[in-house]
């Protein structure tokens, strides 16, 4: 793994440089730290900072640009006629890619000599590849093997020269530090320049983040609509996708799932929750308190997957025994809008009441009391000034559940079915944008067909969704907590 | 005025007590009564519903913890695994797992006819019904390791095949065998005389914990233990990356950053990120690892990559609060006996508010390592991984599945012997979690300061 070798060697000239600096700091002191401007340790510090950091952001920026460069070389080596009907220049490069790599493997392997890659003609190559177990579509073209010699060529020669580059400038870092380093450099001032910057870099990955998010899905879900016409995508009340093409790919039968889904989960998390909160804050002792609200927390705290599990082989047979043909002949299957939506419900009980519990808290005193003074018994108290009071909070709660029940996956994964509908029966199976998303994009389609892309104009839809509710609640809650501070 | 309204007041006089109600407050006293017996109510309700859970998991997933085997002694013979008899090991290596499958079924056929044991079954081929797949090739492994054993008779220790695992179990009922096309009555009968003379047994099953995936129709060879390494390889590039980059963003804008717009936005960007549904972030890692930046599919470095832009928010955040909650009267002191800004920092405040950042980067641990939505996009799916990754870049970078991912590829599948495994992954996962929660608690306890 040179990488790995690149990184080590990168970090064993930054503590040299840290020893040797710091040597010459005291040096030039005359062995006094007294005379030197800042702590000896610092001026090691400029100087392992001086090898780390513009060779490590070389490495990175390198890393990331070399393969847009030589895909874009590479892929302009492949002519027209080899990119065959129905496929594209992507799938033709994923080609390209494996036979490079496997390539490798079988020199790696000692299957191929490496000398002997650029004289063997293509059939011999697939041959060879074949033995050694690699992973080979299909014969490769004349065309394929020398994209992807020239594929191993650039990369190989791009990696030697990243290496050198890395270490020269490792090694210009290293000169620059030992160069500046006196007993009157203010070292500490400069080394809390960069890590200040080092600081608000790693804030800054926040926003990276969001970008990445934003550009991911904007990209490929243009892509989308240059292959499907949004006015399907948005007009067509039929989902029906199928990676043979002709598929029909309407939004609404996925979002009227979703929300009929977290309808019901509501339906279970918000009487519960409101009221368990109303009961902690108002009437619960001290010592009901502490065991009855960390026993709701953890709730929240089990992963998505056993909510999954618990509505696919818990609830979903439950439900049946009672609305299935044996009862009241109401439901057909266990996976229903109803039984995903239990699931759920109780994974939101927690996030309704441990929020409310707070807002609840958070209404000042004075106006219990003042409701007690005029005679009102305690549950008018709450019923007619705490929870008026409290309500735009608790409503940012619900929606902050709500958020959250619209982008959950795994419950509806294993719990709601796949079946596209547009239905008002709760035990029927529905399917969920996030459903849809998973498996889409888990099947064998490649990524250019609309059938896979189509993921991202959901993940899109959810996104804006999800990201509406929250900073709409956001709003709420904050707008709200402000009246009483 | 006090007269007036005395006179206006219609109830019958000299009746009024205080302390015998009337029927308007009998009303709202009852009123009064409900509403708290509703909330007693939901909060019954939510932990009955807790309770419920972990009792489906404990009864469900508990019995995944035992297997069922068979014990037999199995002659090795030479004739057939070693046919020119040299002893070489190529030689015995050409004998596929097909050529010991028959000496298996017709060791047991000899045992259950030495025993006497009443049944209808008499042919070797019917005994199949009984033992795992997977027998075979563990007869192989060891025959390969021990050559110098051909000819001789073994006592071997073999999995049964998970019908009979379910019928030690309750799993699979005599009611309904009809359905059933790999095992039958005559087997079960046969099951229940074995059992008695003490040749089939259930045992723990350490093959659970720490084996691999296995195929569709061998539930009973199944282990989590090839994804729990995948897992920790994720694990260990989650908590690389996001504590020193959750605590340098956090420092930054607890410390330094100027009130701007830069940094509001920066701030709004990481209340938002934590609420973003964590299948954006696996479109996010598909998007730009895989598609972008071709790395590997699979590979836990991606998936650690991906729960690293996700738990980033939660850290950062209960990171903020911890550094919030130090007070400045330490950061004066420090600057009033010289210290730089940054000294202060780094040597006086972070140092008493790392408890807190501990526990709050053990609990977004925790999150990430029970996240499954993310990992499914990025294809780190059960079936891929059947053997222990070699070395630690390996680890990194080979196709591996992580325990959520592999209890869902459990779930998905039809055979019901899955979902034990299934359940009894829940389990596993949950001690994790709660042996990092524990951690978490503890930390906070031994660590907090009041100032």
């Amino acid at each position: 793994m040179p990488l790995l070798w690149l990184i080590v060697i990168v970090l064993a000239l930054a503590a040299i440089g840290y020893v040797a600096a710091r040597g010459r700091a005291m040096k030039s002191a005359g062995g006094d730290s007294r005379h030197l401007h800042s702590l000896p340790s610092y001026y090691g510090s400029n100087a392992a900072i001086k090898v780390v950091v513009p060779a490590f952001l070389l490495l990175i920026v390198w890393l990331l640009a070399q393969p847009l460069y030589v895909n874009a070389v590479v892929s302009g080596m492949i002519p027209d006629t080899e990119v065959a009907e129905g496929s594209n220049l992507s799938l033709v490069m994923a080609e390209v890619r494996r036979a490079a790599d496997g390539i490798d493997n079988a020199i790696a392997a000692g299957l191929m000599r490496p000398d002997a890659v650029a004289d063997l003609g293509a059939s011999d190559v697939t041959q060879t590849l074949k033995d050694a177990g690699q992973i080979v579509t299909s014969e490769l073209t004349p065309a394929v093997l020398d994209a992807a010699r020239k594929f191993r060529v650039l990369n190989n020669s791009g990696t030697l020269y990243m290496t050198v580059a890395v270490i020269v400038l490792a090694l210009a870092g290293l000169g620059i530090a030992l160069r500046e380093t006196n007993k009157d450099f203010r070292a500490r001032n400069v080394v809390e320049t960069s890590i200040r910057y080092l600081l608000i870099a790693a804030a800054s990955i926040a926003i990276l983040t969001t970008v990445g998010i934003v550009f991911s899905l904007i990209g490929n879900t243009i892509r989308f609509f240059s292959l499907y016409p949004a006015g399907d995508f948005f007009g067509s009340l039929t989902w029906s996708p199928s990676f043979g093409g002709g598929s029909e790919l309407g939004i609404w039968p996925l979002l009227w799932g979703t929300l009929y889904i977290s309808f019901v989960a509501l339906l279970v998390a918000v009487p519960i929750g409101l009221f368990a909160a109303v009961y902690l804050s108002e009437y619960a002792g001290p010592k009901m308190r502490a065991f009855a609200k960390p026993a709701l927390e953890v709730l929240a705290g089990i992963p998505t997957i056993v909510y999954g599990l618990f509505a696919l082989l818990t609830v979903g047979p439950l439900l049946l025994s009672v609305f299935g043909s044996d009862g009241l002949g109401w439901m057909q299957g266990t996976r229903a809008v109803i039984t995903a939506g239990i699931a759920m419900g109780i994974m939101l009980i927690p996030f309704v009441s441990s929020l409310s519990d707070d807002i609840i808290n958070a209404v000042p005193q004075a106006m219990r009391d003042g409701s007690y003074g005029l005679g009102a018994t305690k549950s008018e108290t709450i019923k007619q000034v705490i929870l008026p009071a409290a309500l735009p909070g608790i409503v940012g709660a619900i929606l902050l559940a709500t958020s959250r029940a619209i982008g959950e996956t795994m419950i509806v994964v294993l719990g709601a079915g796949a079946a596209a509908k547009l239905s008002l029966n709760p035990f029927e199976a529905m399917t969920t944008v996030t459903t849809r998303i998973v498996s889409q994009l888990t099947g064998d389609a490649d990524f250019a067909s609309p059938e896979a892309l189509v993921a991202f104009a959901l993940g899109m839809t959810l996104f804006i969704l999800t990201l509406g509710l929250n900073v709409f609640a956001l709003y709420i809650v904050r707008k709200y907590r402000e009246q009483y501070e | 005025m006090t007269d007036a309204s005395m006179d206006t007041a219609d109830a019958p006089r000299g009746k009024i007590s205080l302390t015998a109600a009337d029927a308007r407050t009998k009303h709202r006293n009852a009123a009064e009564k409900r509403f708290q017996m509703y909330g007693l109510a939901a909060i019954g309700t939510g932990i009955f519903f807790l309770v419920v859970l972990l009792w489906a998991i404990l009864a469900n997933g508990l019995t995944a913890f035992q297997q069922t085997f068979i014990e037999v002694p199995v002659y090795l013979d030479e004739a057939k695994l070693d046919k020119n008899g040299n002893r070489d090991i190529e030689d015995i290596k050409k004998v596929s797992t097909f050529g010991y499958q028959p000496l298996i079924q017709q060791a047991i056929l000899a045992q259950v006819q030495d025993e006497g044991f009443d049944t209808p079954l008499e042919d070797a081929k019917d005994m199949k019904a009984l033992i795992s797949a997977s027998a075979a090739a563990q007869l192989r492994d060891y025959v390969i390791a021990n050559p110098d054993r051909i000819g001789q008779t073994i006592d071997f220790r073999i999995l049964a095949s998970s019908r009979v695992d379910g019928y030690f179990k309750g799993r699979v009922k005599r009611d309904d065998l009809a359905r059933d096309k790999n095992i039958d009555a005559e087997h079960l009968d046969l099951v229940d005389q074995m059992r008695r003379a003490g040749l089939i047994q259930k045992s723990f099953n350490t093959e659970f914990i720490f084996g691999a995936d296995a195929s569709e129709s061998r539930p009973e060879q199944a282990g989590l233990g090839v994804s729990m390494l995948g897992s920790f390889f994720m694990m260990l590039v989650v908590l690389a990356l996001s504590l020193p980059i959750g605590v340098a963003a956090s420092i930054y804008l607890e410390e330094f950053a100027p009130q701007n717009r830069w940094t509001d936005l920066i701030e709004v960007n990481i209340s938002n990120l934590a609420a973003v549904p964590s299948i954006v972030f696996g479109i996010l890692g598909l998007a730009v690892f895989i598609q972008f930046m071709h790395l590997p599919q699979s590979a836990p470095l991606v998936g650690g990559l991906v729960l690293t832009l996700m738990t980033l928010p939660t850290i950062i955040i209960s990171t903020r609060a911890s550094l919030k909650s130090v007070p400045p009267s330490i950061r004066d002191a420090a600057l009033g006996v010289g210290a730089s800004k940054m000294q202060a920092v780094f040597h006086h405040v972070l140092p008493l508010a790392m408890p807190g950042i501990l526990t709050g980067t053990i609990i977004g641990l925790a999150q990430a390592l029970g996240e499954t939505a993310p990992l499914l996009l990025i294809g780190m799916v059960g079936y891929i991984a059947t053997n222990y990754p070699d070395g630690i870049a390996e680890g990194f970078m080979s196709p591996n599945s992580a325990m959520p991912a592999q209890i869902y590829e459990w779930a998905k599948r039809a055979d019901p012997a899955y979902y034990e495994r299934a359940w009894g992954g829940i389990i596993i996962l949950l001690v994790f979690l709660l042996t990092m929660n524990i951690i978490a608690i503890i930390l906070r306890r031994r660590f907090e300061r009041r100032w």
